[in-house]
């Protein structure tokens, strides 16, 4: 329960009193906080790109922050992660420095894939982060098996990857929970219903009525949460871990939410109803945590601006740090492809 | 062939109609028109055509080559399906099956590794099996140049031309793009048809009539020349007569024979071209290792050995993933200065 990026203290270690569904005023700051992050990096991305200094392809997650900053702050420090192309908030929250992040974007040497891949396509295995390939549902075999060696070697550690409506057709969706189901492993799945699959509806992708229905099909449970609802994913993520860290196996958490913008900056979504995003805007979640914590008087209009000016001077620095780091060396594209070095083995 | 400068978005340009790339003759059709209207006259010709595929019908295409389509033919024909490149193959084998001739689209030929094997143990193998034609063809964009990074990049044609019962062929351009892809459509097998990505919209030519196609397993000299011959595909075939013409200013006279198919390969028109010029170069995007390359290579040495009047060379991508990042992408595929300057080698032997 903390952000490897902020380094909350655990709620054991300090007495603190919760103030609302278990966390802690500073955690539920750090919530907040984490939220606008993933908000104005994805912003300055998309930025970016119509600068034309992104050269791939440049993806973002508005309106489901609540998704990914809810899930991982469920996690513990030695928990993994596998992120995907929405998950700029997992990544953020696990603590990857975020002119790292910026650099991976921007193709540069001192990214963690030092300009091999792009966008969201990183691991860091110091963070706990896996990283995905393009091809949807090919990482849920892959986390079934980090899950499986903690399993194995009794550690009381989680596995944890995302996908999306659309994601959830393609084969290893079905192999790797199924797998992950049968062997009881310490995983968490969570589908991020965001409406749409690129330009393909639901309906398309499964004629279940919810896809956490797809749950039962494996045997494990299954729950609908609201993911514009950054407490509701996050007690739902923390429920899932703590049964999988208790032996209980995986869960299939769907998180229902809403793609507010197009599949990638290129795509300006007319496929897509007006009304209905008009619908989902009055449900944004990072506006109604800041009303629910307002609300609740648990954030100062002050500590919200601060929030927000913090926000944003950490986002410019960075990305003013990428922008002049170097883009790698030609020839070294050629190193690399074999793993030569005792270092890279996984971590024991 | 022209590189997209350093922070150029060329991948994803051609996503969106709008955007309008370099091109040398601005009124003639785009490679990509090709694809089009090879799909809407075979799907006009034959009813038992339909298309099959992701974000294709109310999307028309991640890259638009199904413009107007579902419009025109209407949600029996155009089919959109949920993300399930296994299914969407194994449902064209068995439409194939019950007489059908389905036009599968992978919405980058990336994701074509999740049909890996409905492609090459079913599709493939069902005619020599038990004797019932699979008439489907597997289309989708390939190749770099784009900034893609690893999974958006790959040029897959060595992985399927191991396999006995596919056939896959690889435009260079328009007029080819489409007269094959209608042979495609036509043919009773499964066959792949590899179109490149960058050059949707940055070559420009005449296309055929509705009436003409262009034969599978017929290669065809891009540029005839005595002193050495270029033989290769796709993109290969820009960057071939690129640094041909260069060399014509020097006086060298280099042949550029586009193979087109790659399965089966015009073993002819390979010999045919060695027996013109004696030396070789042969010229593909996809890795050195395992490419169809070695595969030429190994037809000379068979059937022209002594018509050789030097060793043949090879120039490919480098055996690495491909990269993001522009200086490694330029570092990993093949380039006009490089296949110039494996060009002056062979000549200069
Ligand atoms: C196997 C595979 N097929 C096709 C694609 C191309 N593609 C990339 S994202 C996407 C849509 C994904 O939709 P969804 O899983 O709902 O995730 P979202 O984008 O909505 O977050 C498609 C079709 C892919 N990445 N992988
Ligand atoms: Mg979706």
């Amino acid at each position: 329960m903390r952000s490897v990026r902020t380094k909350s203290p655990p709620l054991a270690t300090k007495a603190v009193k919760p103030a609302l569904r278990g966390l802690t005023r500073p955690q539920l700051h750090e919530l907040h906080y984490l939220m606008l992050l993933n908000r104005a990096f994805d912003d300055r991305i998309s930025a970016l790109y119509r600068q034309g200094k992104i050269s791939g392809g440049a993806f973002g997650s508005r309106g489901q922050e609540a998704c990914s900053v809810g899930s991982a702050y469920a996690l513990e420090e030695h928990d993994v992660v596998g992120p995907m192309i929405r998950n700029s908030g997992v990544i953020l929250t696990r603590g990857l420095p975020i002119r790292k992040f910026f650099a991976n974007y921007l193709g540069r040497a001192t990214s963690p894939t030092g300009g091999r891949d792009g966008n969201t396509h990183l691991g860091d295995l110091s963070l706990g982060i896996v990283a995905p390939i393009s091809h949807l549902s090919s990482l849920i075999p892959v986390l079934a098996g980090v899950a499986l060696t903690f399993k194995l070697r009794g550690e009381k550690r989680v596995a944890i990857t995302w996908i999306g409506d659309g994601g959830s057709s393609v084969g290893d969706f079905h192999e790797g929970l199924n797998l992950a189901s049968v062997m009881k492993l310490p995983f968490v799945l969570v589908l991020e219903n965001n409406q749409y699959a690129y330009s393909t509806p639901t309906s398309m992708q499964c004629a279940a009525s919810k896809f956490s229905d797809k749950a039962a099909g494996y045997g494990i449970r299954g729950v609908t949460v609201d993911g514009n609802d950054v407490l509701a994913v996050h007690h739902a993520v923390k429920d899932a871990a703590n049964r999988a860290r208790s032996g209980d196996g995986p869960t299939l958490i769907e998180a229902v939410t809403m793609r507010m913008k197009g599949h990638a900056e290129h795509d300006d979504a007319g496929y897509v109803p007006t009304a209905l995003l008009a619908e989902w805007a009055k449900r944004d979640p990072i506006e109604r945590f800041r009303r629910l914590l307002r609300s609740r008087r648990l954030l100062t209009e002050e500590e919200d601006r601060a929030t927000e000016d913090r926000v944003a001077r950490e986002i410019e620095k960075a990305v003013m740090e990428a922008l002049s780091d170097p883009f790698p060396d030609g020839p070294t594209a050629l190193d690399g492809v074999y793993a030569e070095r005792s270092e890279d083995r996984g971590p024991a | 062939m022209v590189r997209p400068d350093t922070g150029t978005r060329a991948a994803w340009a051609s996503h969106s109609e709008g955007r309008s790339a370099e091109s040398e003759s601005p009124e003639l059709p785009t490679y990509i028109q090709g694809i089009t209207e090879a799909l809407r006259e075979e799907l006009e010709r034959d009813p038992s055509v339909f298309l099959i595929g992701e974000d294709i019908g109310t999307y028309e295409g991640a890259f638009k080559v199904t413009k107007g389509f579902l419009q025109q033919f209407g949600p029996r024909r155009i089919l959109d399906t949920p993300i399930s490149e296994s299914a969407i193959v194994g449902a064209a084998t068995g439409a194939a099956l019950m007489g059908m001739r389905p036009v599968v689209e992978m919405q980058f030929i990336d994701f074509i590794s999740c049909a890996w094997n409905q492609i090459v143990n079913m599709a493939a193998k069902i005619h020599y099996r038990w004797g019932r034609a699979v008439p489907i063809t597997i289309r989708g964009p390939s190749g770099g140049y784009t900034h893609g990074g690893p999974f958006h990049s790959e040029n897959p044609e060595a992985w399927f031309c191991h396999v006995p019962g596919l056939k896959v062929v690889a435009p260079s351009t328009g007029w080819d793009a489409k007269g094959l892809l209608k042979s495609a459509i036509r043919d009773d097998n499964p066959v792949l048809y590899l179109e490149h990505k960058f050059l949707y919209r940055r070559i420009r030519g005449p296309l055929p009539g509705p009436d003409v196609t262009v034969p599978i397993g017929v290669a065809e000299v891009k540029r005839p020349g005595a002193d050495a011959s270029v033989i290769t595909y796709g993109s290969g075939v820009h960057l071939a007569l690129e640094a041909a013409a260069a060399l014509a200013a020097e006086g060298h006279d280099v042949e550029v024979l586009d193979l087109r198919t790659l399965r089966p390969l015009d073993r002819a028109a390979i010999v045919a071209t060695v027996e013109r010029t004696g030396k070789v170069l042969v010229l593909h995007e996809a890795h050195l290792t395992g490419g169809l390359g070695g595969e030429v290579a190994a037809l000379i040495a068979e059937h022209a050995f002594e018509r050789l009047d030097a060793p043949v060379m090879r120039l490919a991508a480098a055996d690495t993933p491909v990269p993001y990042s522009d200086p490694l992408e330029q570092q990993v595929l093949p380039d006009t200065a490089r296949v110039t300057s494996a060009l002056r080698t062979l000549l200069d032997y």
